[in-house]
């Protein structure tokens, strides 16, 4: 498989606060219904979310009444300098003890907000995440045919990351800096209302340098963003192709090609890095402005008796807390539009729609039971995309498989041969007639137990993170150690495992890397040795291995297949030359039946296909 | 740890432009810290002593430092970027220059995936990283170390509030770094697990459902969530009470100032503006204090991801590809004949040979099939002849010449190699079977899109040869694919050709076709054929079998029928063998 699952990177300077505002944003659909479901998830935690809510209130109110208190102790100093008394101790140490409180209880407050909101966002961002994944099991399979497995890992992995962000630290944010503001504004106007007005001055300065920045640099991020991809795409391929680079002295052109985007990314991530780079300082001007204007009016405005030292003091502090706020509301916008997009992303996955379900009844054929017929009654099919326009795949398909008998099915490719097959294992809904296993149609039989009567060897070998052991014993209920084994060696793979570090025990990493394709696909087939389900399936089973195994195989199935129903997928003809009925598959439909003589008697297709292989 | 040589070695071009932007900071730092100064000078002799035009004074110095301050930040600003863009395109151009440098061997040791990721991911947190670091680590200690000799400065005997608040500060942080830290790690490792889950789910959609799994898979997907969930929650939780801890302390940092200043003051030790300014100065040592341990906090993870890129650029290549002026070379027109002598080859680390003890010898103008079993070596062994590894023992020669004595890129052009797996590049049609040579004659493309079949699917396209090929070539059908890559060998027109197994994913007619086109136009090459089907291989001129990494027989296809009992179990499984002892043919 090919690369790595790269996390969309974000660029340098991302991260918080205004820096974040410049990422050039993604917009929702319907920003109000994406927000109503979300609301949804945040219903069971409605308590919580109010003492939230108060906790919010008391830790900001608690925190913004404190400069002016301070304010107010400085001031029974400054008295005492001015007036050239001596310090009330007393009055002092009182104002003292009510700060130590409220500082105290404010921060109790902001822990036990941080506290119940983490709680809050974790907990929604696990019932997302496990809504997501008990969806993808009842999901039918043509949603999966035209998706890729990235898309559908981004949705589990980073939108989720991304609702929870915001649930943690914006949701809590948008209250405490919308308190924090009000709360700062009012307690200003009470000291001096004219030295609130040239405080608030500062403010549309900071706005429009912030809009100013992010106007400019938008551009170079989306630059930056286009480049890297470019980089990481050309890296990806490289590495990835790098037999053929070698082998067509292609180094030079590789090389070229990669400094070219190599440095046209430089030269954008130094331009927006620049750019945002330059909006703390300028914020961090006028927030010093606004402190100068401050310490010379305020100091003018006190020497005419109008304000006093403490006061400074207090609205010091207020000036240089108040940006901060501001700068994070001023990106809220943005942050709430992304996290509604990605939300939106996951309740599209939530809201497709499902396979049919499994009828309530109990199963009127269970797997032990079987004898093995299977009916093709006048099916028809088409896959589901094509709703308005089908392109029939399978038409009008009648077929019966007596218990027992070897079927092969073959054809060019795209003649539908795996979709046979998948509809048998019911993956896909038929669009006319029926599939009967014994004579009872497979719709009323539940997907387990039907699923349990065969077993199926796919072209595509699936082995996950987990023992040799593990992987072999797959769909087994509690196999033993001794069946196991013994499926290996059906399966011409126990020598190769025990010389392997660990033997049965070892681990087959992600995506199998230590394994070749021959020594995947025998596994497989040591797992469909021990399901040893009535029915079997072989789909192109043995392609990828060599053809000195296969026929060691061949022999190995044919024991398997005694007694048993089995469907044979293969373009080797030698592979269902022994098989008892061969059902011959062009453009969808199946357009000969019988056996391998009496097919190239017949003179059709069949010999056309047999015969291609000797010339 | 290793020292990070190769690493450190990129920013020393740039250790002017460090040193100027650290220079930056630190007069940054410093003319911020004459603001709380000033303050205390607009209160002492400003108000107290009731003199206006001192405020406007000290204010108007005050506006100039603010400007000198902004001035110097962006200008620190422009510096930073200039130095994380360039040095990290310069880290991103050595790795990628290192890995075209990997063998066989070096890439598979780390695994494609892998460097894949180094040369993204961890070049990107290395860049994002260093700009931070460069900043803090000028900013922090010069606000620091300033701010507490301002403080001192101001008044040396409040100067134990701040060592207090310092010491409560250290504790803090000490305790929630001890017991985050390790989580933090743990939370890596659970994402990356989820991660692994969800795609294994949807790659073995199919089995998971045929095998009627969904249940076990939800637990194990359900048990990972549940970890991830719990780890973040106490993760989280614990950053919750952190950062208004530490907001705490410097609140009572201030109000045992004001307590202890109030004393001072009374008896005349401390003017009131001064505490006030070195309540500003006692809040920024702190506020650097904390950068400081951010600093040291974040320096970990920008360690791993420079460790993971060191080890890759500190690796040298087991075969040199660089080309010296005194090396042999073979001219292009080589007739090409092939001897393997005596090749034995095991993988670096491996305990056993893979291959042992193989001779033959391939004519220019003839066909060498190589066919045996899964892990018999096949590949292997024709992967040496473009030296993707070295033999260990014996050698190959072409024309003469030991290939290890040849330059890489010479050796390189005398082949045409085409893999099992058709590899595309993006671009167009063209630019992919031209790339031996991009300025190749139409004449000679066009040859070879016919002798490879692809001719006729191109034509049929709408935008012919100038068709673009995606990421992967997933645009065009695996067959497609196939015979692309074909063509591109083909185009290349070299003395010797590898067709590694590359027919199987052509149908019949196709190759068949194919087949006889090559035959035809590549008779006088040297051509190595690692195949499955019998009935390619069948008329090669010679046909040698492996098996466990052994010749277990060399011969014509009918010489082996004969004389060679795994030959004839191959031939078997294939062919219809009837009991006269030929094939249904007649052929024997």
């Amino acid at each position: 498989m090919a690369g790595p699952k790269i996390r969309p990177a974000r660029g340098p300077g991302s991260g918080g606060g205004p820096a974040a505002a410049m990422m050039p944003g993604e917009k929702p659909k319907n920003f109000r219904g994406t927000m109503s479901t979300l609301g949804e998830y945040l219903k069971p935690y409605r308590v919580k979310l109010v003492l939230a809510c108060i906790a919010a209130l008391f830790s900001v109110v608690f925190s913004v009444v404190s400069p002016f208190i301070l304010g107010m102790a400085t001031d029974v100093v400054a008295d005492s300098v001015l007036t050239d008394q001596s310090l009330d101790f007393t009055r002092l140490g009182q104002l003292i003890l009510v700060l130590l409180l409220l500082y105290g209880v404010s921060a109790l407050f902001s822990g036990w907000l941080g506290f119940l909101m983490a709680g809050v966002a974790q907990k929604i961002s696990y019932q997302l995440r496990k809504d997501l994944s008990e969806k993808l099991d009842r999901l039918p399979l043509s949603y999966f045919d035209h998706r890729t497995h990235g898309e559908i890992l981004s949705r589990v992995t980073n939108d989720v990351d991304t609702v929870n962000t915001t649930l943690n630290q914006t949701l809590s944010q948008i209250v405490t800096n919308g308190i924090t503001i009000l709360g700062i504004l009012a307690l200003m106007i009470y000291i001096n209302p004219l030295m609130t007005l040239i405080a608030l001055l500062t403010i549309p300065l900071s706005l429009w340098v912030i809009r100013q920045i992010v106007k400019r640099s938008q551009g170079h991020f989306k630059d930056n963003q286009r480049f890297l991809g470019q980089v990481n795409g050309h890296i990806e391929e490289m590495f990835s192709g790098h037999i053929i680079v070698k082998a067509f002295n292609g180094e030079k052109q590789s090389k070229e090609i990669f400094e070219n985007w190599n440095h046209q990314l430089a030269n954008a991530g130094e331009k927006s890095q620049f750019l945002s780079g330059t909006m703390m300082p300028l914020i961090n001007m006028i927030g010093n402005l606004g402190f100068i204007l401050v310490c010379v009016v305020g100091g003018a405005l006190a020497l005419q008796g109008r304000m006093t030292i403490g006061s400074i003091q207090a609205f010091v502090q207020y000036i240089r807390t108040f940006n901060h706020p501001i700068a994070q509301l001023a990106n809220v916008a943005n942050v709430l539009q992304s996290t509604a997009a990605a939300a939106e992303r996951i309740f599209e996955v939530l809201k497709e729609e499902e396979e049919l379900p499994d009828s309530e009844k109990d199963s009127p054929l269970k797997a032990p039971q079987v004898r093995g017929e299977i009916t093709f009654d006048h099916v028809s099919f088409h896959y589901p995309t094509q709703e308005e326009n089908p392109q029939p795949l399978i038409q009008d398909f009648h077929f019966v498989a007596k218990p027992g008998q070897r079927v092969a099915i073959v054809g060019p490719t795209g003649a539908g041969k795996t979709t046979i097959v998948k509809l048998l294992l019911r993956f896909y809904e038929l669009s006319g007639g029926r599939i009967l296993v014994d004579g009872v149609d497979i719709t009323t039989i539940p997907r387990k137990e039907l699923r349990s009567i065969f077993s199926m060897v796919l072209q595509d070998n699936w082995l996950f993170s987990g023992t040799i052991e593990e992987n072999i014993g797959y769909g087994s209920a509690n196999p033993t150690r001794e069946e196991i084994v013994s499926a290996a060696h059906s399966a011409h793979i126990h020598h190769f495992i025990k010389t392997q570090p660990g033997g049965y025990h070892m681990v087959i990493q992600e995506e199998a890397g230590n394994l070749s394709q021959g020594q995947k696909q025998l596994m497989t087939l040591a797992r469909a040795f021990l399901a040893d389900s009535p029915i079997l399936i072989l789909d192109e089973a043995t392609s990828s291995v060599d053809t000195r195994t296969e026929a060691q195989i061949q022999k190995a199935m044919a024991q398997l297949m005694e007694g048993r129903t089995s469907f044979v997928i293969a373009h080797r003809l030698s592979t269902i030359v022994d098989a008892d009925v061969i059902l011959v598959m062009k453009n969808g439909d199946v357009v000969e039946k019988g056996t391998h003589q009496e097919l190239l008697a017949q003179g059709g297709f069949y010999k056309t296909l047999y015969e291609s292989q000797y010339l | 740890m290793t020292v990070m040589k190769r690493i450190l070695h990129i920013y020393i071009p740039y250790i002017p432009l460090i040193l100027l932007t650290g220079g930056l900071i630190i007069i940054q730092a410093l003319l911020q810290l004459e603001l709380p100064k000033l303050m205390a000078q607009i209160i002492d002799q400003g108000i107290v002593s009731g003199n206006l035009s001192l405020i406007y004074r000290t204010g108007a110095t005050m506006l100039g430092l603010t400007l000198l301050v902004c001035i110097a930040a962006v200008s620190v600003s422009f510096l930073g970027a200039r130095i994380s863009s360039r040095s990290a395109a310069k880290l991103r151009s050595n790795l990628f220059d290192q890995v075209t440098r990997f063998g066989s061997a070096e890439i598979e040791h780390f695994g494609t995936s892998s460097l894949i990721t180094r040369a993204t991911n961890d070049v990107l947190q290395i860049q994002t990283t260093s700009l931070m670091l460069l900043r803090m680590g000028f900013f922090a200690p010069a606000m620091g170390i300033g701010a507490l000799l301002m403080a001192i400065r101001t008044n040396r005997d409040l100067t134990w509030t701040i060592v207090v608040a310092l010491a409560a500060l250290l504790v803090l942080i000490v305790v929630s770094v001890s017991l985050s830290l390790p989580k933090f790690r743990i939370l890596q490792k659970l994402m990356d697990r989820l991660n692994l889950i969800v795609n294994e789910r949807l790659s073995g959609l199919l089995v998971i459902r045929a095998f009627h799994q969904e249940t076990a898979e939800e637990q194990r997907f359900d048990k990972a969530n549940v970890d991830l969930m719990k780890t973040n929650l106490f993760v989280s939780r614990l950053m919750s009470f952190m950062m208004p801890g530490m907001t705490l302390i410097m609140s009572y940092g201030s109000l045992l100032v004001v307590w202890a200043g109030a004393g001072l003051i009374q008896q005349d030790r401390l003017a009131i503006g001064d505490m006030m300014a070195f309540i500003q100065y006692a809040m920024h040592v702190v506020m650097s204090f904390l950068f400081l341990t951010m600093f040291f906090i974040m320096l970990p993870r920008a360690m791993v991801s420079a460790q993971r890129v060191q080890e890759v650029l500190s690796m040298e290549p087991s075969i040199s590809e660089v080309c010296l002026e005194n090396q042999e070379s073979l001219p292009l027109d080589t007739p090409g004949e092939v001897v393997f002598d005596q090749v034995c080859f095991r993988y670096p680390d491996a305990e056993e040979d893979v291959l042992h003890d193989i001779s033959f010898r391939a004519k220019p103008g003839t066909w060498t099939a190589i066919v045996g079993g899964t892990g018999s070596g096949k590949s292997t062994l024709i992967n040496l002849l473009p030296r993707f590894y070295d033999v260990t023992q014996g050698s190959i020669t072409v024309d003469g010449v030991d290939i290890r004595h040849l330059c890489h890129e010479n050796l390189r052009q005398l082949i045409g190699y085409v893999p099992q797996k058709g590899i595309l590049f993006s671009g167009s049609i063209r630019s992919n079977v031209t790339y031996a040579n991009p300025e190749m004659d139409e004449t000679t493309l066009t040859q070879a899109m016919k002798i490879s079949q692809s001719y006729d699917f191109v034509e049929e396209k709408p935008e012919g040869l100038e068709t673009s090929i995606a990421q992967g070539g997933t645009n065009v059908s695996g067959g497609q694919r196939q015979r692309l890559s074909i063509a591109r060998a083909i185009a290349k027109n070299s003395p010797i050709y590898i067709f590694d197994d590359s027919f199987s994913a052509l149908d019949f007619a196709t190759e068949v076709s194919l087949r006889k086109a090559m035959l035809n136009s590549l008779g006088n090459r040297t051509v190595f054929v690692v195949a499955q089907r019998i009935s390619t291989i069948k008329d090669a001129h010679q046909i040698i079998v492996l098996e466990e990494g052994k010749v277990a027989g060399m011969g014509t296809h009918s010489q082996l029928l004969g004389t060679c009992p795994v030959y004839r179990e191959l031939a078997a499984s294939q062919l219809q063998i009837t009991s006269e002892g030929g094939d249904s043919h007649g052929r024997s």
